[in-house]
């Protein structure tokens, strides 16, 4: 049977991506004992990941220094599968760890969203942070031919990275419309942190197509991926390529939240404005709580910390810079809806499901998520459903159903643990 | 324009969709009648072991009545019925149940139900997962296992063909004197109105004394061939007789897919449908003790459900005290699935004023009448 | 200049930068990492643990996230086709 750790902190953060890391670092200040908890083996959830022990200097270099430095103790390798009142349940390799908590802070994170069209199944089609978290992760794509599609500014980002990488992006497909490209642009420009790496990217990207009204149709190839179609303003075109990265924007990895009890409001973690979910005691900082990237991420990952230790005064002063940098998820929003057409890229035998192999048709029979799970076995598989619940209520309006236990897929032996828990809040 | 239905069921799960299927084919014409979609209820929970069992001579009657009427359609069932005739293997783990393996073997035999001893060894070849050592079991080959939504949705669509109409997402409100009626007002009149509506029956015929007993179930990731039967150990009865207490008892099943389904438990007065860790850990750490392969096993998802129970654990089937146009048939505990065919029939029988093929009378609505209430 | 290390994949050794993780050593061998229900050769999509498709078994473990396992010397890992 595993062994069963025991830990407890004052303030317990899950997930080591930025939010995590500031919150952690902020809560630290307070001399509480504070434990960052994330499934990965190193810190620094998409963005940063394989920075943690890069040789490199990087944007994320002054957060991991200071993180090495505090008190802050992290917890690698262990993913959360369970919340009752006051504890968390997470399982690693070899043992489930009980983490008792004074106050929580959800850092989960955003995943995302994949639509299926004909051929997304094969080898070497990823998701646009996929690729990006493989080429972090080791994958060499020097002189590799990469095309970039899907929609939201992470397209950017990745094609950027790759480039610098060596691989050659042959172009990068953007669904949205040029004019709310071009709207997108200036508004970022007008953000101050935001210019400059604005001006960076497109200096970047000067030599990479970058076409809008543009999605991928199809992807074709033998054992992988060998060429993909794309509809470029109404005309398709075949391109052949070694990956394809592509991502329709990110949704919030919302199970814990709402495991925990927290309230959502359209679709992400209501919080007040020291970043309090609906749960006292429990906060959220980041993408759950609205997609807006890297720099609103640390501020509300900071404004958490310092909440959830009573220091109250530091969490004001930096609701001035979280405002500013609110103003990144409207623009998003505004900017990168997905447009209808997208609804119809998968074909009757286009696979939705892909734990399960269940094709479009099969959901097509049915009128709700719950129904469609139970006769047709789409989100039954490990996945539960993160990969096609959300493709699932893009293309038919269904509601998702709500979270069980266990959050993860979990060895059965450490459902046993569980049994020292409390009832969890509903 | 429809002809008005000459029955309406309300209920699409299981027994709801045997009951179409028989009624349609018989000439009836059915209007199914679904609160929300089919299976949504326990027969979307279930574990879908169809099984003998001899608890007593009525039980025996009805689970063997309806085995062998599944079996009769094994070769029409599509994939996604899943269908797998693998056969129980119940495991004694000492003498005391060797003794009921005997009985078992015994009492099946006298009524033509194969089955076959087996010794310790004999158990643990039958299944290599199982821990050494165990007394004995007792494997019946006739039983087998279906995945309950997609029968369920299959008789349905048999139903259809023969001119059943279902409607989903209505809520009945109120079900007597030859008519249904829907929370929206709508109005269906017909000569009988079955009331299959598992945990709901009660509301619709005031009256029959059912209650939900929660159960919880493990799903794992797929592992091929780990199990062969499904495995139920002897003390199962011990844990099913028991009307007061929570229990958890031993039950395993391997699914087409090569996913095990973990099982049981039993709670009383838990009508809240969340996950209930402490009985869920007691459940696995029983099953460990016959199985400890399984607790390696990854574990995709965990959910309850409720089996709607009577206090002597038989099925309604029947007319309904207050109505006799209304055929209540509802209560059928863990034996939802097995039953469900035989149910139909008896159902049918009545309808059409027919010797039903095994005594009705301890099945009938009417004995709770007569019997004390229990909780 | 980062350290590369060596691990097998189905037998095959395979050279990847200190840090990596087990997929991208599977990605770099030229493997799928498993084949679906209906026999497609699946390789990994998210690159976060979520999808799933990484899957394959580690030092005779199976069913292993490779994206969130670090690769290190000598590992043994074998994909499901």
């Amino acid at each position: 049977m595993d062994s069963v750790k025991h830990l407890r902190f004052d303030v317990a953060v899950v997930g080591a991506g930025p939010a995590g890391i500031a919150a952690a670092l902020a809560a630290a200040d307070s001399g509480r004992t504070i434990g960052l908890i994330d499934d990965n083996p190193t810190a620094g959830g998409q963005i940063w990941r394989g920075a943690y022990n890069s040789a490199r200097p990087s944007a994320s270099s002054i957060w991991f220094d200071r993180l090495n430095k505090s008190a802050v103790q992290i917890v690698r390798g262990a993913r959360v599968f369970h919340a009752a009142a006051g504890e968390l349940a997470a399982e690693s390799d070899d043992s489930v760890i009980q983490i008792s908590y004074g106050k929580l802070i959800l850092a989960t994170g955003a995943r995302e969203l994949f639509l299926p069209f004909p051929g997304w199944t094969l080898p070497n089609v990823m998701g646009a942070g996929g690729l990006q978290a493989f080429v972090k992760s080791g994958l060499e794509i020097s002189g590799k031919r990469i095309v970039v599609a899907g929609t939201g500014p992470l397209l950017l980002a990745v094609a950027a990275y790759a480039s610098k990488c060596g691989a050659k992006v042959i172009g990068i497909c953007e669904q949205t419309t040029r004019p709310k490209m071009a709207r997108f642009g200036l508004k970022m420009m007008l953000i101050p942190d935001k210019a400059a790496e604005a001006l960076r990217f497109a200096y970047n990207l000067r030599s990479i197509p970058h076409w809008t009204d543009c999605w991928p149709v199809a992807a074709f190839g033998n054992r992988r991926l060998e060429t993909v179609r794309i509809s470029r303003q109404g005309q398709t075109s075949e391109i052949a390529c070694d990956y394809l990265a592509c991502g329709f924007h990110l949704i919030p990895n919302l199970e814990l939240p709402r495991m925990c009890g927290c309230r959502l409001r359209e679709s992400f973690v209501a919080v007040d404005e020291y970043q309090q979910t609906s749960v006292s005691g429990i906060f959220c900082a980041g993408e759950p709580t609205g997609i807006g990237g890297l720099e609103l991420a640390l501020v509300e990952g900071e404004i958490a910390g310092y909440a959830a230790t009573n220091w109250e005064d530091r969490a004001k002063h930096l609701f001035a810079k979280r405002a500013r940098h609110q103003k990144v998820v409207r623009i998003l929003q505004d900017a990168f809806p997905l447009r209808p057409e997208l609804k119809n890229l998968a074909r009757p035998d286009t696979l939705v499901c892909r734990c399960e192999d269940v094709p479009h048709e099969r959901l097509c029979e049915h009128a709700s998520w719950r129904a469609a799970k139970l006769h047709a076995r789409c989100g039954m598989g490990p996945c539960q459903g993160r990969i096609c619940a959300p493709a699932a209520e893009f293309l038919f309006g269904w509601q998702i159903d709500s979270v069980r236990p266990p959050l993860f897929p979990v060895r059965c032996s450490s459902l046993v643990a569980l049994s020292s828990h409390s009832a969890p809040r509903n | 324009m429809n002809k008005p239905a000459e029955v309406v069921i309300v209920g699409a799960g299981i027994v709801g969709a045997a009951c179409a299927l028989e009624l349609s084919a018989e000439g009836l014409r059915v209007l199914v009648i679904d609160e929300s979609f089919t299976s949504a209820g326990s027969t979307g929970a279930a574990m879908g072991h169809i099984v003998v069992m001899g608890d007593s001579e009525a039980q025996f009657a009805i689970t063997r009545y309806s085995q062998i009427l599944w079996d009769d359609m094994r070769d029409q069932f599509p994939t996604s019925v899943e269908f797998d005739p693998c056969g129980t293997l119940w495991v004694a783990a000492d003498e005391e149940e060797m003794r009921e393996v005997r009985r078992k073997f015994d009492y099946y035999r006298e009524r033509g139900v194969s089955a076959e001893i087996l010794d310790s060894q004999q158990v643990r070849d039958a299944e290599p997962h199982l821990r050494a050592p165990l007394a004995g079991g007792l494997r019946v080959p006739g039983d087998s296992v279906v995945y309950p939504p997609c029968a369920a949705e299959f008789l349905l669509q048999k139903a259809r063909a023969l001119g059943a109409r279902v409607i989903q997402a209505q809520p009945v409100a109120a079900i007597g004197k030859g008519v249904a009626r829907l929370a929206d007002g709508t109005v269906f009149a017909a000569g009988f109105i079955v009331n299959a509506a598992g945990q709901s029956a009660p509301k619709l015929s005031p009256g029959i004394n059912i209650k939900p007993r929660k159960g919880h179930l493990v799903i794992t990731d797929r592992y091929p061939n780990f199990l062969q039967h499904q495995v139920v150990e002897l003390g199962y009865l011990k844990s099913a007789h028991s009307l007061t207490s929570d229990s958890v008892a031993f039950n395993v099943q391997p699914r087409k897919t090569g996913q095990i389904l973990i099982g049981s438990s039993r709670q009383y007065d838990a009508e809240n449908s969340a996950v209930d860790e402490s009985i869920l850990a007691r459940m696995l750490q029983r099953a460990f003790e016959y199985m400890p392969d399984l607790s390696f096993l990854s574990a995709i998802r965990v959910w309850t459900g409720f089996r709607p129970a009577t206090p002597d654990k038989l099925p309604l089937i029947g007319p309904s005290p207050q109505d006799p146009s209304v055929l209540v048939a509802a209560g059928h505990e863990g034996l939802g699935i097995t039953t469900s065919l035989a149910t139909a029939k008896l159902i049918c029988a009545q309808i059409l004023g027919q010797r039903p093929a095994i005594p009705i009378q301890p099945y009938l609505p009417s004995r709770q009448i007569a019997a004390e209430a229990h909780v | 200049m980062s350290e590369s290390i060596s691990v097998r994949v189905n037998g095959k050794i395979v050279s990847v930068r200190a840090g990596s993780t087990v997929a991208v050593a599977v990605l770099a061998s030229g493997a799928t990492c498993r084949v679906s229900v209906t026999g497609q050769h699946r390789s990994p999509l998210c690159g976060m643990g979520t999808c799933f498709e990484c899957r394959v078994a580690i030092n005779g473990e199976p069913q292993r996230r490779s994206c969130q396992v670090l690769c290190e010397a000598n590992m043994e890992i074998e994909t499901n086709g």
